[in-house]
This record gives structure tokens, sequence and C-alpha cells, in this order.
């Protein structure tokens, strides 16, 4: 997994790479090279008292230093470019995916982990790059050049290094193995972090008016204690590398000593040559034990890679054909033919046999009790996801055959919640069309009824939105949400139970304006007042998903029993007539 | 009484600022980024600070970590004993058997080797013996046993660490959670949700990182640095200075590098968190981003931001990547001065080879780790910055706080009184002037009135979710300044017209309006208010899970859910803010049947479009530009012709206009 993103998304910084590692290459030759100085300095200078060789080797030794810090430098110059560049890229790539995806797959990871894992997941993979090329890799040179450096001074007491190596190895894969599902359980604990914050702070009020502060402190206590002891488990295991490897490191010379000296003894060896194969030891461990720092970044990074690749290779369910048609022949038609929609491994439908046609001009409402399908019928539209079964055309054409661009831009879309981004006033009406002039936001004020209170606002159009229009009534955001789609003039509006907040005067109003702006669009709305569908063209009704009467307001009185019941709840026989 | 529970363990939160009574005062700090001020110092003590509560074990650490770098010292000395074994044995067998080693000695002196004559004198040689692999084999072991019980104690020392900086990791997250707990809701109408977010899983995870592998790394560093500089001054003052001359100059090159870098790193995290927002916020409203085709806007905003990250990012890691080169350049220059001025005591004579020698190997592990904390810096800086953002947080000022002696309601009638009410969000915006209220014991109140009239507002300052300019709200006679607000909201019920769910099963989230009700208590609510119906036809019934996206369930049913958990609070007071605006009007009138019952004896506030739903009320209110225009029951109101009749024939509108 990992090695696969890191193939992907390091590809372009391939010339970055090779240059970091010639500079850390030279970095840690200089560092090989610099003790025979020293040795220089000290055996043939400062032993000799001779001063003038001192200040010349000391020159050459300084000179090298400058050129390993000129090196160092640009390794990390082009390092840190190459693995924060390839944070970037990652990151784009995932939200670019998570643009892609349809509301089901959204649902499947949950918001808040796709959160986590755009900017926490990607944050612990570029992590693992930047310290391998900054540090890591050169501990493979030194490693190498301290085996030659090594076997140069007696092959057969390398030997001890073919025992070091697979107890590393196995001590390796052990700790990778331990620690790969601990790490899967600390991101999604961190993710179970975020969703409890992220529902505290969007039901503030809710959790203050009941008084829950203690119960929300537990629950978000009980994460906060699991994630704790996951991180403790974690941090024991690395608690348990350093001490590990320091004593590998300190056996070796333990080992390299008692062989050694018998190799002394029996003259297969100089003295010199044994201290300074202790010497080239310490840097093949040295390299060893910067390798395991890798600990700190891998088995994270795994985890963290795993997540990221699940999301990039997830497919939107909602796939455009590849030859879509981005022209509507019949722009506003809006069709169901024998429609349905099933949620995967339901038992029942939420929307069975779904059949009407409605044209530009005409106002289509869709009413029926809470749970009958209404919201899901409205979001097979735009095609937010598909119906299961029979066909759903937009404009004359099947909505799978179309471009989603092409859906999308003749949909004027009102949702239930009448979510506003943060920004102004403006740029929430502009979100639809950001070319608008704020005439065109004026009058679509004016249709929705918002004109007066905007006026009122500081600011006017450039007042401030906070995040999901907290800072405005229901009502309010209900009338920029109508009037945000307004401004796009789309061939198809969608209200979706958006009236709900209004009080019935502003209602009518609204319905009054609405009707000279949609003059040649199709309109459909759900809604349950029947004083706001009354008018329609054509009324669905709807039950458990079905429709059980079709026809306008006089029609269905007639004979729609369950229309019937809905106006008389509302109205009595003489004011629905 | 939550006051009292936070003071008592260690807390990450310094002692509350008590705020002036203004509302929305203080968190209008998001606007002014580049003003941070960089206080690298203060903050990372704030952050050791953290630490505090564990006090003792931090203690145990230290030593531990003491004792840990003493053996570490001492093992390879007892190596070289070995070493030097190795090599007396090995002079040894190249002397003849049976002379004295002060005979050798002469012998080599008068032989002119004067060289050898002088190591040979100061080397334990028995001439004629080979190498006595009985002792070296003794150190080795010696030498095994202290590295064994270095590790040993370097793994103790790990294992105390690790529990240290995880649990004040996990006390940062609580304080924070607490904190958030007691900040004034115009902060959260200020502060985007996934910032605040990222201050608690980005930056503190980046805390406990920097903690987890800097610290122990820290701790050794210095202890080392102090062990050796101790044994450098026994063998030469003079050199010893010349070594720690060299730290200062590491000092001033490390200042000014990370003076540069301080910033940038704050620039990334504070990148992360307006990116973590905007991505929040994008899959927030991700269908709504689709369908209006702002697919483009959204990624070249995220690309904007995320371009920010990018560049913050690279420039604090390269800025600060440059200390650990500059450090071995300055070691290195500390290096050849050492060799120079030990060469020339050498050859002055003042100072043996020997203690030359062994000057320079300790001067290397003087060094050592100095650039080993160099190298660490950019895990320090980075961790420094995220801590300083969390502090912010910590730091917000916070709402006023609850008054030391409460008053306590037990028996609470349910009069509810606003005196002539002042109150705006925004202080230069007038919206309510001088209102009064006045709600009798068991009476059900509406209020209508056009969208932004003040409804809500009202709903929102008897909750004391906001704080009024003047007048004041009483409850039974009680100034609800003088109670807790828990105590207050304790007595009042709300169904909002948003509403909220958590992630969890049905029956959690109507259990959540009592948490001691029994189960039959919380299906007995479930069927008073007609979610039993939807929920039988679930498959998992109850144990269906729903979360604040609401995928499975309807807006309407997730109303009659929010006034289930109402129901089963059972408060004296009811607040129903357009609670059944998505519910399909034929279960509405079930739904307010039930709900009629549960508002008998109590005093209800209700608020609704539907003006079928608040005709039977007592009285009504009707609210225009946050002023009471008109009050009375339905008939009087009807009666007087004025804008509650206006109100009330609209609804008939469109029949007429039809007709």
């Amino acid at each position: 997994m990992l090695s696969r993103l890191l193939r992907t998304y390091l590809r372009p910084y391939g010339w970055n790479i090779a240059l970091v590692l010639v500079m850390q290459t030279i970095q840690a030759m200089a560092n090989l090279y610099l003790p025979t100085l020293n040795a220089d300095i000290i055996d043939n200078g400062v032993a000799k008292g001779d001063t003038g060789y001192i200040i010349s080797t000391g020159g050459i030794m300084l000179a090298a230093t400058a050129g390993q810090v000129i090196c160092a430098i640009v390794a990390v110059y082009f390092g840190a470019r190459t693995a924060t560049a390839f944070g970037r890229d990652v990151r784009q790539a995932l939200f670019d995916k998570v643009e892609t995806f349809s509301a089901r797959e959204v649902a499947k990871f949950g918001a808040p982990s796709l959160i986590t894992r755009t900017t926490n997941d990607v944050q612990q993979v570029q992590m693992l790059v930047l310290m391998t090329l900054i540090m890591l890799i050169s501990a493979p040179v030194m490693m190498i050049g301290g085996v030659i450096l090594a076997l140069g001074q007696d092959v057969e007491l390398s030997a001890i290094l073919l025992f070091v190596v697979p107890i590393m190895a196995v001590f390796a894969a052990l700790l990778l193995r331990a620690m790969a599902p601990l790490f899967r359980g600390v991101q999604s604990g961190i993710d179970r972090i975020n969703r409890i914050l992220r529902e505290q702070i969007g039901g503030v009020r809710v959790i203050r008016a009941f008084v829950h502060d203690d119960y929300e402190r537990d629950r978000f206590g009980e994460a906060n204690s699991a994630l704790t002891r996951l991180q403790i488990k974690v941090g024991r295991l690395f608690s348990l590398m350093f001490p590990f490897v320091m004593l590998l490191t300190n056996i070796c010379s333990i080992l390299v000593i008692w062989f050694g000296g018998h190799r002394v003894a029996e003259g297969a060896m100089e003295t010199g040559a044994l201290t300074a194969f202790i010497t080239y030891l310490m840097y093949i461990l040295m390299s060893l034990l910067m390798a395991s720092m890798m600990f700190f970044f891998v088995p994270r990074a795994q985890v963290c890679a795993e997540r990221l690749q699940q999301v990039l290779k997830t497919n939107s369910t909602v796939v455009q054909a590849d030859d879509a048609v981005t022209h509507l022949p019949r722009p506003g038609e809006v069709a169901m033919d024998a429609a349905s929609f099933r949620y995967p491994g339901a038992e029942n439908p939420v929307l069975n046999d779904i059949t009407f046609q409605a044209h530009p001009g005409q106002t289509l409402a869709i009413i029926g009790s809470t749970g009958s399908g209404k919201t899901t019928l409205l979001s097979l539209i735009p095609r937010l996801f598909d119906a299961t079964g029979g066909s759903v055309q937009v404009g004359g054409v099947d909505v799978k055959d179309a471009a989603l661009q092409t859906v999308w831009a003749s949909i004027g879309l009102v949702p239930q919640k009448s979510y506003l981004f943060s920004g102004t006033i403006a740029s929430n009406l502009r979100y639809g069309k950001s070319d608008a002039t704020e005439e065109e936001l004026w009058a679509a004020l004016d249709v929705a009824q918002a004109r007066d209170f905007v006026q009122a606002l500081e600011g006017g159009l450039e007042a401030e939105v906070a995040q999901g229009g907290t800072n405005f009534s229901g009502g309010q955001r209900q009338r920029l949400a109508i009037a945000r789609a307004i401004v796009r003039r789309p061939s198809i509006y969608l209200f979706d139970d958006s009236f709900s907040a209004l009080d019935y005067a502003t209602d009518s109003h609204l319905r009054a304006a609405l009707k000279n702006v949609t003059q040649g669009a199709t309109v459909v709305i759900v809604g349950q007042r029947v004083s706001t569908i009354r008018e329609a063209d054509q009324i669905l009704v709807l039950d458990s998903g079905r429709i059980v009467g079709q026809g306008t307001h006089s029609q269905l009185l007639k004979d729609c029993e369950t229309y019937k019941e809905i106006v008389y709840s509302q109205m009595s026989a003489k004011e629905a007539a | 009484m939550n006051a009292k529970a936070r003071n008592k363990s260690g807390s990450t939160t310094p002692p509350r600022r008590q705020g002036g009574h203004g509302p929305g005062g203080g968190p209008m700090s998001m606007g002014m980024p580049a003003a941070k001020s960089l206080n690298f110092k203060a903050s990372s003590a704030r952050l050791l600070r953290t630490l505090s509560p564990e006090r003792l074990r931090m203690i145990a650490v230290l030593a531990l970590a003491i004792v840990s770098v003493a053996l570490g010292v001492l093992g390879p000395k007892m190596l070289g004993n070995a070493t030097n074994e190795v090599f007396n044995g090995f002079i040894g067998s190249r002397l003849p058997a049976g002379v004295s080693k002060a005979e050798v000695v002469a012998s080599l002196q008068a032989r002119g080797q004067d060289q050898f004559a002088d190591m040979l004198a100061g080397m334990d040689v028995v001439p004629g013996e080979g190498v006595d692999f009985g002792a070296v084999g003794l150190i080795l072991v010696a030498v095994l046993t202290i590295y064994v019980a270095s590790a040993l104690f370097g793994y103790a020392q790990g294992m105390l660490l690790t529990g240290v900086v995880q649990r004040s990791v996990f006390r940062m997250r609580r304080d924070v959670e607490t904190k958030l707990g007691y900040l004034p809701l115009s902060y959260f109408d200020h502060q985007p949700r996934g910032e605040i977010l990222s201050r608690v899983t980005n930056d503190i995870d980046n805390i406990a990182q920097t903690l987890q592998q800097t610290l122990s790394q820290l701790l050794n560093a210095v202890f080392t640095v102090l062990g050796v500089l101790v044994m450098m001054l026994t063998i030469s003052p003079l050199l010893t200075l010349v070594a720690v001359a060299t730290v200062p100059v590491a000092g001033v090159i490390t200042m000014l590098i990370a003076r540069r870098s301080q910033p940038q790193f704050i620039r990334q995290w504070q990148a992360t968190g307006d990116l973590n927002a905007h991505i929040e916020e994008m899959y927030t409203g991700h269908e709504l981003v689709k369908v209006f085709g702002r697919q483009a806007q959204a990624a070249d905003t995220f690309r904007e931001r995320n371009g920010e990250l990018y560049t913050s990012s690279f420039k604090s890691q390269f800025i600060s990547g440059t200390i650990q080169p500059s450090m071995m350049f300055v070691m290195n220059l500390g290096y050849v001065v050492i060799a120079v001025v030990g060469g020339l005591r050498v050859a002055s004579g003042t100072m043996s080879l020997g203690d030359v020698q062994a000057f320079i190997q300790y001067s290397r592990q003087f060094t050592q780790p100095i650039s080993q904390i160099a190298s660490m810096m950019n895990l320090l800086q980075s961790g420094v910055a995220s801590a300083e953002r969390v502090f912010e947080l910590l730091d917000e000022q916070e709402q006023s706080p609850d008054p030391i002696d409460p008053v306590r309601l037990t028996d609470v009638r349910g009069q509810v009184d606003f005196d002539a009410v002042d109150f705006s969000y925004d202080p230069d915006v007038k919206l309510i002037e001088r209102l009064d209220l006045h709600a009798v014991p068991g009476q059900t109140i509406a209020i209508v009135g056009p969208t932004g009239a003040g409804k809500t507002t009202l709903v929102n300052l008897l909750e004391r979710f906001y704080e009024l300019r003047g007048g004041a709200i009483r409850l039974d006679g009680v100034d609800v300044r003088a109670m807790e607000r828990g105590g207050l909201r304790h007595h009042i019920g709300m169904v909002l017209q948003d509403t909220w769910l958590f992630q969890g099963t049905i029956f959690d989230n109507i259990h959540y309006g009592r948490l001691d009700a029994t189960r039959e208590e919380v299906l007995s609510a479930a069927e008073a208010t007609y979610v039993d119906r939807f929920v039988k036809h679930l498959p998992d019934g109850y144990d269906t899970v729903v979360d604040e996206e609401g995928s499975g369930i309807s807006a309407g049913e997730k109303q009659l859910l929010t006034i289930a958990r109402a129901f089963l609070a059972d408060p004296a007071i009811l607040i129903l803010d357009e609670a059944t605006s998505s519910v399909d009007t034929r279960t509405e009138v079930l739904v307010q049947r039930a709900m009629g019952k549960l508002r008998v004896g109590r005093t209800s506030f209700v608020i609704a479009h539907r003006l079928s739903t608040i005709r039977d009320a007592d009285t009504i209110l009707v609210m225009e530009d946050g002023a009471i225009v008109e009050q009375g029951n339905h008939e009087t109101l009807m009666a007087a012709e004025g804008a509650y009749a206006r109100l009330y024939n609209s609804q008939f509108a469109g029949a007429a206009a039809e007709g």
C-alpha cells in the first residue's frame, strides 16, 4: 500500500530525489572521511606537536565540512521540497477524488473520517518521506561504507555483522507486525475524536439546553482514553526500540573485542586494525540506530497509506458514461419511468415504481407522510444517487447517459436543510452563478422575499455568513437558499420542503413572485402544506415509496383517500375546496 | 460543580479571565493571522508545564535517564580496559618470559627505543604472558551486565515517559473539549468548525508526536553533555573552555535560524487549520457543491490553501533543516581549534599526549548530542507551533462565570418574565428593545411573526445562550443570572427546528433526553411521539444507527426523534421552536395531541408557522422587528383584525387567488 502510494506520487520528483541521493551520499562519505582526518591530526599533528600540520589538515577538514554542509543544505532543500510537494499532491488527489463521490461513498467513510484522512493521514506519510529524504537516506550509505571499510580491515571478524543483521531484521519485522493494528486503531481513534467533537460543535445548543456537558465530556473522555491507551501501547513498543538497538550495538562491540582479541593473540590481526574495526563497526551501528528511527514513521505511515488508498481506490457509484450527452434536447423536462430505489442490502425499497412526466412551465408537487420517500425521489433527479430500477430522465435524456455537469447546470436545488457556506451573502448567492451581477442578486432576493432583511444587515450583500448559516434564523436561511437557486435561472427547480420555515404570508408572496421567474421552467416542489402545493399542475401523493395518487388538487380531493386525509388535517372542507 | 471538578487535577487551562459582560467579545481573533506573537520560549515552557501533574514520574524518568546515561558512559570505558588487556597480552607475548617489566623497560631505554619504553612503562604488561582471556572475559561479562542494565533502565525510562507524555496529551485534549463547553455561543458563530477540529486532531496529534519522539532523546542528550562536560573539566579546563565556547556560537546560529523558521511553522499549522476548515465545509455541503457546479471553485480554494500549506511546510522544514548542517560546521571548527590548541600544549609540554587524545575523544562525545538536538529542531519547532495554537484556544475568553452562590429552584412553577429586555447579537444593529413578556405557569404561549422577527432569539435568551444587554429574565421571580446555567436549563426542554442527532442508535438518541430513564420510559416516549411507528419498519428497529448526516431516515423522522427526546426529559418549561416543520400534517396532529397532554401543567412556548399548530394557545404573541406588536388569544386577535388576522388569513391566500 505504502510503496504503491509512494511510487505513484513521488514519480514526478524522481530527479529531485536522485539529486538528494547524490548529495546525501557525498555527505555521508564526508562523514566517513572526516574521522581519518581526525586520526591524522592526532597521529601526525598533535602527537608530534606539529602545529603547521594541524592547521593545514584542519583546513582540509574544514573545507570538507564546508562541502558537507553545502551538500546537506542542498539535500534538505530538495528533500523538503519533494516531501511537501508529495503531501500537497496526495491531498489534492484525495480532495479531487472525494469531490467525485456520491452521497453514498461519503456516507460509507463518514465525513469526519474523510476529513482526518485528507489532513492528518497525509501528514503522516509526508513526514515519513521528509524524514527519509533529509535524514534516513544517508543511513544505508553510511552502512555500506562502514561495511566496506570493516571488510578492508578484517574479513573474518566481519562475520559478526552477519549475526546482527538477521536479529535486527527479525526484530524489525516483529515490531512492524505488532504496530500495524495499533496504528490502525490510533487513526480510527482520531477519526472518532474528530467525529464526536464535530457533533458537539454542531449540537452545542442542544447539548447546553439538555445540560449534558457531563455526559458529553464522558463520551469524549471515553474516546480520548481509548486513543490514549493505544498511544501508550505504541509508545511502549517504541521505548523498546532504542534500548534494544543500543544493546545489540554494544553486544556487537563486546563480540568484536572477544573474537578480535583472539585473532590478535593468534597474530591474524594487527591491534591497530582492531581499533579501526571497532570505529567502523560504530558507524555501521550508528546508521542502524538512525535507520531504526524509521520505526517512528513507517508503521503509522503504512496504516495511513492504506487508509488513503481506500479512498483513492473507491469509485463513485454515480459514474458518467464515456460518451455522455452534453446537450439536452428538451430542456426542463423531468420524467421517471418505473423508477425504484433500494438501499443495498435493504429489504424494502424506499421508492417503488415511480412514473411521471413534468414539462417546462409546469409545477409538479410531491406530498406524503414523513418517511414516504419524497426526498429520495427528488435526489434521483440531479443523480445524487442512481435509481436501482427503472429510469430517470432529465431534459429528454436518461440521466445515466448525460454528462453530470450538464444535468446539474440545468438544476436549481433548494435542499431540505438549507446549508449556507461561510463567506458573505453575495458569495453564497453567487454559488450557482459566479458571474451574477448585483442586480441579479437583488432580483433573486426580491423573489425570495429576502430583500428587506438583507438590506437591514450591516454590509448588505457583503454581510458575513457563518458556516452553515448559523447566524441566520431558519426562515432567513431558507430564503437565502431559495435565492441562491434562483440566481442560477435553471430550467428545473427542485424545492425540497423549502418553505417549511416560512410563515404563510411570506410563503404565499414568495410563491407568487416565483411564478414570474419560473415561467419557462419546470418546478418540482416537495411540501407538507397543502396551501403550498394546491396550485400545482400535478400532485404526486406518496405513501411508503409508492404513488397512491396522481393528479390536480381537485381531482385528488375526489379520489385519493390519503390526500383527503392530509388536506383535512390542515383545513376545513370549506377551506380546501 | 464543573469548575470544582476541573481544578482538582492538573489542567493546561490557565486561570480563567473573567471577562466583562459583552457577549461576542474575543472571538474575532481569526481575522488577523499575522499579529501572532511568536514566543517560542514561553510556549515551550508552557508545553513542558503541561507535564507537571506527573512531577513524580518525571523525576523518576530523570533519575532513570541519569543512571542510563552514566552506565552508557561507563560501558565504553570498561570496554577500553578490555582492549588494553588484549594489547597488554599481545605485547607481553612478544617479550621474553621470566624478566620483570622494569627490566624490559630499562633494556629498551638502553637500546634507545625511548618511545616504546615510555609506552610500555605506562602499560600493565607482564612479559612473556599472552592475552589473559579469563580476565578479558570477566571484563566483557561485566560490560555486558552494564549494557543490559543500561538498556533496562532506558526501557523503563521510555515506558514511564510514554505514559507521562500520552496522559499529558490526554489532559490537553480533555481541557480543550471542556473549554469548548465554557465558550460563549458567539464563538462558534464565528469560528469555522473544521478549524477548531484541526486544533484538536492535527495540532494535538503533532504535539504528542513531538513529545514522544524528542523528549527522551532530549533528556539523554542533555545528560550526556553534562556528564561529558564534567569528564572534560577533569582533564583540561582550558580546552573545556574552547569546547564550551562553541556552544554559544551554536546557540546564536540556532536562534538566528529558528527565528526565521518558527513563523513558518506557525503558518504551516494555521494553513492546516484553514485547509481543514475548507475540507470540512466542502465535505459537509458535498451535494450542494456538486449540484451547484461549484466543484471547480471548491477545488480552486482547496488548491490555494493547499498551496499555502505546501509553501509554509517547505519553508519551515528547509529553514529549520539548515540548523543541523550549520551545527556540524561549528562543531568541526571547534574540533580543529581544540586540535590546534592541544597540539600547542603538547609541543610546549604542558599536557600529555594521552590527555589530549582523551580530551578529543570526549569533545566528540560532547558535540554528538548537541548535533542530535539540532537534528530534532524541526520536530520541536513544529510541536511548539502547534502547542501555541492549542493554548490560543484554551485562552479564549469564556462566557461569564456562573454565580458562586447560585439560587437553586427545586419546585418550578413555570412563571417566566421578560422585563424590559434589550438584546442584539451585533452591538451596532438593534434587535430587541425593552421587551416585556409574562407567562403564567401552565400557559401555552405561542409566538408568531414573520421570519427574522426575533422569535428564536427569545428562546436563545430564555436558555441564556446569549447575555442580555439590558433588563432581566426571571424564572419564578428569580433573575436567571442568579442561577447556574445548567440549573436553569434543567427546567427547560427544547426542541429546535434544526434537529441534532449524534452517531448512535435511535434508542440512545432518545435516551439522551433523560439519561436515567428506563428502557420502558424511552419506549413509551417513542410511542407517544409516533417515533415507534416508523422505527417498527426499520430492519434494526431501535438499534438502527443514525448520525448527523442522517443517512437512512428522513428529516421529519429526525424531528420526531428530537421531540421524543424532549418528551422523555419531561421539563417544567417546554420550548418548541418549529419542532414539527418537516413532519407531515397528519402525523403532526397526532403528535400535537400527545404534546398537548405533556403540556398540561407546564409553561410552554411554541413557535410555529403553521397557525393550525398554535390556534389553541392561551396567549399568542405577535412579533415584528424584535417587538411584540399584538397579544391575545386566537379569537380576540382575529376580532382585532390586526397583524395576526392578516397572517392567519394569508394561509388561504393561495386559494383565494386561485378561486
